[in-house]
């Protein structure tokens, strides 16, 4: 075995968050990352990130799993989740884009 | 897992030269299996009904996974071994080819194959074991579920995971995260197989893997070995991607309808929860198989199209065919296993 050679001019590793200008760099990075939620077409919302579910009255409803599908046909018997009902019922959405929001008046 | 039983000429070839030394040369051992697996593969009614077979690549395949008792690991990589499972293969996945019916290709785009999928999967109309088992089944078929269900729900995931270094871009990270979350998270209690190992035992079955291997019939092992061949063969990877967006995708309602029939035997949630997990889990992986994984591996790669639709259909096969046997000699009241006595089952 020999010891590793030293390098005089090694630079310190760079940091995983220094890789995103957008993103501050230390711990508390993956917390401020903004949560990702994704429409399916036809089908549920999938939110990804850091998150917490309430009941109307304000208490967290444990998540069972890191990315959740939110139900959006409104027949799921999971509610808030998606159990995959609205593909019984042939729940449809849209297929263009959003329209853009009239201005408030 | 312990040794199955050999089920003919080709799997008892095959047992004999595995309990030899991988190391010396059993030249007389491995001309026996050599010359009794082509025969076996000329003479065959069927080859994805074939007991012995279907029992001989599942074996060698076992190798890949949590190995055979008393059996040296060096098989899994030794050319006899390889040899057999190739002479299978090409058949078996020339047969599924011919077999399975495959829908319309779409053309090409994310969006474009999670609909093709979402609609080829959805018009599936074969018989309903999910129906049965919710209405209509006595504990002993219940059981008797459980059984024919174990040899792949014990190591849940497993076959699709050997998809994940052959993937790229997109297709490998939704097929993680997919897995990850088969795999509890990281939490080895919250893992599927896990959980269906609770719920075997919560019904007094043994929940060893494989430990039912010998009381199911040749179509549940060709299920098996269906998804390990897809997911062990780089080539295979757009059937091994279908596989899975169809499995999920014709499993969260089915999953409902288990937990009921369980719940109407009178089990409660120790038994049903992993019923219940699976409604909300493959109503997220769902989305993700057909629409991240499937959708974007075959915008990367099109040639992969038509395989994606492939293993799909060949899933929706091979386990309808199983489904039906199992309704059939349950509604003439029998049993769905290869042996008719299951109450030596019972712990």
């Amino acid at each position: 075995m020999t010891a590793p050679e030293t390098q005089p001019d090694a630079q310190p590793a760079t940091r995983w968050d220094d890789q995103w200008e957008d993103h501050p760099a230390g711990a508390a990075a993956a917390a401020d990352e903004p949560v990702s939620i994704t429409a399916y077409p036809n089908g549920p919302l999938l939110v990804r990130g850091t998150f917490e579910i309430l009941t109307p009255t304000g208490e967290v409803i444990p998540p069972r799993r890191k990315t959740v599908a939110l139900c959006r046909c409104g027949v799921s018997t999971l509610k808030p989740f998606c159990d995959g009902s609205h593909k019984a019922i042939g729940f449809r959405t849209e297929q263009e884009p959003p329209e853009p929001q009239p201005p408030l008046t | 897992m312990r040794i199955p039983s050999s089920r003919g000429p080709v799997s008892g070839a095959l047992l004999e030269l595995l309990e030899t030394s991988p190391t010396d040369t059993h030249t007389d051992l491995v001309e026996a299996l050599h010359e009794r697996t082509a025969t076996a593969l000329r003479d065959t009614d069927d080859l994805v009904q074939d007991d012995d077979l279907q029992t001989a690549l599942f074996l060698a395949y076992e190798l890949r996974y949590s190995g055979l008792t008393g059996i040296h690991d060096d098989w899994e990589w030794h050319p006899a071994v390889l040899a057999l499972c190739a002479a299978i293969e090409a058949p078996f996945e020339r047969t599924l080819r011919e077999r399975a019916p495959m829908p319309e290709l779409p053309a090409p785009g994310v969006e474009n194959v999670a609909a093709a999928l979402f609609e080829f999967t959805g018009a599936d109309s074969g018989p309903s074991v999910s129906r049965y088992l919710a209405k209509k089944a006595t504990d002993e078929q219940a059981r008797e579920f459980l059984i024919l269900r174990s040899i792949y729900q014990l190591k849940e995931a497993d076959p699709h995971t050997w998809a994940i270094p052959r993937l790229r871009r997109h297709a490998k990270a939704a097929l993680v995260e997919i897995q990850a979350d088969e795999y509890g998270g990281g939490r080895f209690d919250r893992m599927h197989a896990e959980l269906f190992a609770r719920t075997m035992r919560g019904v007094g079955l043994e929940a060893g893997n494989g430990h039912y291997v010998d009381v199911v019939p040749a179509i549940t092992l060709a299920s098996s070995n269906m998804m390990t061949m897809f997911g062990t063969h780089r080539r295979l990877r757009g059937a091994i991607a279908g596989h899975l967006a169809a499995f999920e995708m014709t499993s969260s309602q089915p999953n409902r309808l288990y937990g009921n029939g369980f719940r109407r035997l009178g089990y409660d949630k120790d038994v049903t929860f992993y019923f219940d997990e699976h409604v909300e889990a493959d109503a997220v992986h769902e989305q993700i198989a057909a629409r991240d994984l499937a959708g974007s591996l075959a915008t990367d790669e099109p040639e992969l199209l038509e395989d994606v639709f492939f293993g799909a259909a060949a899933g929706l096969y091979v386990d309808g065919l199983a489904g039906a046997q199992q309704i059939d000699a349950w509604t003439a009241r029998a049993s769905a296993l290869r042996v008719a006595e299951t109450a030596g089952l019972r712990a």
